[in-house]
């Protein structure tokens, strides 16, 4: 089982990942129509690309637009949530091990310590973020069973990790769960709303050029995020 | 009953069938025929599949559904923070569903998607600067307006609107007679008090070509006598053309997106034929942002830009103060606490905040920024048609509270609202609310305060 999960499945969780990644940043782009989207995509190309810089690059800082400011409780979730949960897996040391022993590479690791307290604190905001969901009329409106999932699906090779890790239960087993946990998410990434990992880039910097070239980027110093 | 005889899917293109519905007093009939009128879901389906292409499609599917638009509607707050009323809500429960139900829908949910397409949303897009992931909701409810003209399911007052630009080339029945006629009536009229004014139609190689709102021709003729009294003072070669005078577009609000590009290419076309350097469009939000933001891609300029520059009033005005064209008496500047209405079609969706402020820095001496302002600014209440669409009154009223609250915090009683619907929607706020305000147009003031130079003077 173990060497199913870690060989040929983990393969195919990969290949759909990257592929479909790949597949969807094309199939954004190629879907772009300058006449139905009111946008001049290939006129003004410095200020499109400044406009579409300025709202990626203002909207990964903490606090750094109107909306994060508004709403600051829920930014330091976010943030959390986002940036432990990016940053973690990539830079275990037990996933490095891995990587070393199967491709005879790695990269830098955290300090155990520390994956763990990232590893916890992504499970921390998940619970808040569903807290917030039930509990913000605002915010119950709009949720679907979708939406839970997607959050169960995100925080479940955590969860199963950190079991494993500190061997909660049987480790084998945890073990199991923990990578299908993770080639499960690999997977859902380009096949679901999860997509946003690539769909956040390209949907800021399509907004971005539109205020940057035809909404006012060109008779203003940009729009104040 | 398929289609209806005042209410059906064909747009209005002639005289007669504009008759007939301005003869359909507040759209009585056409309403209930409106309750009868069948939906092709099949039609609306192609239209999806053909025109919902990646960016809206992106939109709707990866919307977090994290609620943090709520708080940038409106009518979220003015409506005591009802859920229904997040933006994000308001597009999932209509072009979602219409996607999810491939276009199959009923007549029940057309009249929703429509009630909400244009009396939950004035397409202010302020929702597209709290959205995490970008999504503009304003650009999708314009699109919703688009599918809904495609079936039938317009406001009344739409409709027509929409008629009058396919007809006339004019929001209301103005004709090319009418309009050169009134622009020799506002000079003969002003001529007196101003020696040398001139209402030049159609003269070749102007400066300017100055454009207008068919309101003004209609119900303000003394807009169009400021404003060449304004451009006489400022010494401006200008012109207006006697077709392709009209920048508004309820063609835009209506979403009839044929009757947009015949309106823009009039225009357009007046451009073409006079060969000016630049244009100037009157002091109105929507008809700059239809003619000037949104035209060309109607008409299929690819460089996206009109055939030649063009400038709103406020920015006319910004630059004949900087450069002493025009220049203030100032002794005669505002005193009193004023204040100013950011456009959402000329400020967050153009870029034009910075020649608000300048403007006020010459003529006001107690300016008071509303909170928040510039691009962040709410809607006045009353866009993107809603001020004309008597189904909608009571919302439109309810929605101008957070406007109201606004202007009040600032403590002024006198609001500058260079832009014909926010004039409106100010105007109605003081009839509903009683809150003792005064709201004007630029021109009006510039004139009770600008320096007039002595050759311009009339004799003793």
């Amino acid at each position: 089982m173990y060497e199913f999960v870690t060989g040929p499945l983990a393969i195919f969780a990969f290949v759909v990942f990257f592929v479909g990644v790949i597949w969807r940043a094309i199939w954004y782009i190629r879907g772009l129509n300058w006449q139905m989207d009111r946008v001049a995509y290939g006129q003004n190309v410095v200020y499109g690309l400044k406009g579409a810089i300025r709202s990626i690059v203002r909207w990964l800082i903490p606090f750094g637009t109107h909306g994060w400011r508004f709403y600051p409780g829920f930014t330091i979730l976010v943030f959390t949530f986002h940036v432990c949960l990016l940053v973690t897996p990539v830079f275990l040391l037990g996933h490095n091990l891995l990587l070393e022993e199967r491709w005879g590479f790695r990269l830098p690791s955290l300090p155990e310590a520390v994956a763990d307290v990232m590893t916890l604190a992504v499970m921390v905001a998940a619970v808040f973020i569903l807290l917030r969901r039930i509990a913000l009329p605002e915010v119950r409106i709009l949720t679907k069973t979708y939406d839970i999932v997607l959050i169960l699906i995100a925080v479940a090779p955590f969860l199963t990790g950190f079991i494993a890790y500190h061997q909660l239960g049987d480790y084998k087993f945890w073990l199991i769960a923990h990578i299908l946990c993770g080639e499960i998410m690999l997977v859902a990434i380009p096949l679901t709303k999860l997509s946003h990992f690539i769909l956040f880039f390209l949907s800021r910097a399509q907004l971005g050029m539109d205020f940057g070239t035809k909404r006012g980027g060109m008779k203003s110093s940009g729009l104040p995020w | 009953m398929p289609e209806g005889i005042l209410c059906n899917k064909k747009p209005v293109d002639t005289v007669d069938q504009l008759q007939a519905l301005l003869a359909d007093k507040s759209g009585k009939q056409y309403y209930e025929e409106m309750k009868q009128l069948d939906v092709n879901g099949d039609a609306l389906w192609a239209t999806l599949q053909k025109t919902l292409k990646s960016r809206l499609r992106t939109w709707l599917e990866i919307c977090a559904h994290c609620g943090m638009c709520a708080d940038s509607c409106f009518f979220y707050l003015a409506n005591g923070r009802d859920p229904e009323q997040v933006p994000s809500y308001k597009i999932q429960s209509t072009l979602g569903e219409l996607v999810r139900r491939k276009g199959q829908v009923d007549n029940a949910f057309m009249h929703y998607v429509m009630d909400t397409a244009w009396s939950k949303c004035t397409c202010c897009n302020r929702c597209a600067m709290y959205c995490p992931f970008g999504i503009d909701m304003g650009v999708m409810f314009g699109y919703v307006r688009g599918l809904c003209f495609s079936q039938g399911f317009v406001p009344w007052e739409l409709k027509i609107g929409s008629g009058m630009h396919r007809i006339y080339r004019a929001q209301m029945d103005v004709t090319t007679e009418d309009w050169v006629e009134t622009c020799g009536w506002m000079c003969e009229e002003y001529e007196e008090d101003w020696p040398g004014l001139e209402f030049p139609v159609d003269k070749p190689n102007a400066d300017i070509i100055y454009t207008v709102n068919a309101r003004e021709v209609k119900h303000y003729p003394e807009d169009l006598a400021e404003a060449a009294i304004l451009f006489h003072l400022a010494g401006e070669n200008w012109t207006v053309p006697s077709e392709g005078w009209e920048e508004t577009s309820l063609a835009m609000f209506a979403g009839d997106w044929e009757g947009c590009k015949k309106q823009v290419e009039s225009v357009y076309a007046a451009m073409d034929r006079l060969k000016p350097k630049r244009m100037v469009v009157t002091e109105c939000g929507h008809a700059y942002r239809a003619t000037v933001i949104e035209g060309p891609f109607w008409a299929g300029l690819k460089s996206g830009r009109t055939p030649v520059e063009s400038f709103h009033y406020v920015e006319w005005v910004a630059e004949a103060l900087r450069t002493g064209k025009l220049k203030i008496d100032p002794s005669k500047r505002i005193k009193e606490p004023v204040t100013y209405q950011d456009s959402c079609n000329y400020i967050r969706n153009a870029g034009l905040r910075s020649c608000a402020r300048e403007i006020m820095s010459y003529i006001a001496e107690d300016f008071r920024e509303m909170a928040p302002c510039g691009e962040h600014n709410f809607c006045c209440g009353g866009g993107g048609g809603l001020n004309g669409i008597g189904r909608y009154r009571e919302a439109r009223n309810v929605g101008l509270k957070v406007k109201r609250d606004q202007i009040l915090a600032t403590g002024a009683k006198l609001v500058v609202s260079p832009c014909h619907n926010c004039w409106d929607a100010i105007r109605d706020m003081e009839e509903i609310y009683h809150i003792g305000i005064r709201w004007s147009f630029l021109k009006p003031l510039l004139l009770k305060m600008v320096v007039v130079p002595e050759h311009l003077r009339p004799e003793e």
